[in-house]
């Protein structure tokens, strides 16, 4: 690791401040992504804002109905929260199906929404990459890209964005509360939360300068049958290659949202719209647009697929 | 060829005798200090209570907890395998909690309880996961033996406690079965196999807290 000083903040307003004002400066909470990128230098930060005691790591209810949950709530916390549990089910299990035990004991709410692709050719930096280097090229078009985006991609970038947690929270219409380095709180959604690549992969989400992330908020439960499927190269501790998490509504009315094919969590009106009409026709409007390579084409057969799977789960159910 | 007294256990339990002296002499006002690393200061003071015992250490913000117990308290119980959170053999438990000590700053921890490997127990005082993996012959090499165990410990906990896996087919039925415990042993890796082995042991161990 490159060196760099540390320091613990003591409040929200005063690490925002501190982080916009320190060149090179980065927030640290759970680290598990941070610092296995700092190893490799990929990351390189002058200065780290040690987050975790700034008391964000409570759930609770808003007025209207819905769940605050704390930027630092730890994965596992989340996951096993009895309300998550019970009206937000499939939040509980993309939790759940992402890392190993360990990590989700450390990794937090905020910095789940933050983790960086695990394209190859980001962690390789041997190679270009737009995203690491700007306008260094991308190793991945032309190479080898089997596990990455086929959504969303660019002429710059084809990076996966590899959450589960974050594809639960876009199929649940979460938003993201922050508050910037002029002390000025405001409420992004998450469809706008993470950035398409562009000209611009490095630009990943729509912080500002210092801006810190406060907390996550859930809208009110919508009820339904909560799925997540994710489907990977080992049965435990790997990263999507295509995941699905759905809301199947008792009314018809159904939603979904896709890991491991987006460059960004996706989620597509059309594709819920075509809830009624059954597996293929929501995979066919999900997967408009796709652009994908011989390495990852594989991709829009299994999303198909796994949407079929997720349709006799809930038939069985019901 | 070395002498028949002197083994390579022995020789790392007296180093760890020795390192377990020098750290004890340290400064008070670890609080105070961190204020003047923010000023880039280099070293960082750190207190942590490791295994049941206090200790204050001077470290480069650098320094992962990993390498604080390894290479600063020597603890060499907990490996260093990948060092990039991918094979668990670094595993500690930090406040009740297993983590991957690789994946994360000494400094970050500072006044927080640490368990490790010779924490849990002794050879002549094992804890009853560590008997366990030797009547299960849960292990070959050894290598990731520790953080196996470690993780173990916690693992049962974890069910103990209520917390739902990727494989509890009831987010609010959580029980122990073989598929829990492979799914929630996955982030520790053993290149030997001795997998079946350690979910009997662990196996084992839960049938004992249960009676």
């Amino acid at each position: 690791m490159k060196p760099f000083t540390y320091s613990r903040a003591t409040s929200v307003a005063d690490a925002a401040k501190a982080a916009a004002s320190t060149q090179g400066a980065r927030f640290i909470a759970g680290g598990t992504n941070l610092l296995d990128l700092m190893k490799l230098q990929i990351e390189t930060p002058t200065h780290l804002i040690d987050v975790n005691h700034l008391g964000l790591d409570r759930i609770e209810p808003t007025p209207e109905g819905g769940l605050r949950i704390g930027a630092l709530v730890r994965n596992t916390d989340l996951a096993a929260d009895k309300v998550v549990r019970r009206d937000y089910g499939v939040l509980s299990r993309a939790l759940l199906a992402g890392a190993s035990g360990q990590l989700r004991n450390k990794a937090t709410t905020a910095g789940n929404l933050l983790q960086r692709t695990r394209c190859p050719y980001f962690y390789d930096t041997n190679m270009p990459c737009n995203k690491r280097k700007p306008g260094s090229g991308c190793g991945a078009i032309g190479g080898i890209s089997r596990s990455l985006a086929i959504l969303g991609v660019s002429d710059a970038c084809i990076a996966q964005h590899p959450s589960d947690m974050a594809v639960a929270m876009r199929l649940l219409d979460a938003q993201v509360d922050t508050v910037g380095a002029d002390g000025v709180a405001r409420a992004i959604p998450i469809a706008d939360f993470h950035m398409l690549p562009g000209d611009t992969p490095h630009v990943e989400t729509a912080l500002k300068s210092g801006e810190i992330i406060t907390s996550v908020t859930l809208p009110k439960p919508i009820g339904g049958t909560h799925v997540y499927r994710k489907v990977r190269d080992r049965a435990s501790y790997a990263f999507a290659l295509v995941s699905v998490a759905a809301v199947f509504g008792k009314d018809g009315g159904s939603r979904f949202a896709f890991g491991g094919i987006g460059a960004k969590p996706w989620r597509t009106p059309a594709a819920d719209a075509a809830a009624s009409s059954g597996a293929k026709a929501v995979a066919e409007a999900a997967l408009s647009g796709a652009r994908t390579t011989h390495h990852n084409d594989f991709k829009k057969t299994l999303v198909e697929r796994t949407l079929a799977s997720l349709y006799r789960q809930k038939e069985a159910r019901s | 060829m070395p002498s028949d007294h002197l083994t390579r256990r022995s020789l790392l339990q007296g180093s760890a005798a020795i390192a377990a002296a020098a750290p004890a002499l340290a400064p008070a006002g670890a609080a105070a200090a961190r204020q003047t690393a923010k000023e880039g200061t280099g070293m960082i003071p750190v207190e942590l209570t490791v295994n049941g015992r206090e200790v204050h250490l001077q470290l480069d913000p650098r320094t992962t907890l990993l390498d604080a117990l390894r290479e600063h308290l020597h603890l060499t119980g907990t490996k260093k395998g990948c060092d990039q959170g991918q094979c668990g053999a670094c595993t500690v438990i930090v406040e009740g909690r297993r983590i991957n000590s690789c994946l994360t700053l000494a400094v970050m921890h500072d006044g927080e309880k640490v368990t490790t490997i010779e924490g849990l127990g002794t050879p002549d005082k094992l804890h009853p996961m560590q008997r366990a993996f030797i009547t299960h012959d849960g292990y070959q090499c050894g290598y990731c033996t520790p953080g196996q165990i470690c993780s173990a410990v916690a693992v049962l906990e974890e069910i103990a406690a209520g917390i739902p896996s990727h494989v509890t087919p009831d987010l609010d039925k959580v029980s122990l079965s073989d598929s829990e415990l492979r799914e929630r042993m996955s982030g520790n890796i053993c290149r030997c196999a001795a997998y079946p082995n350690i979910i009997a042991a662990m196996n084992d161990v839960a049938g004992e807290t249960k009676a």
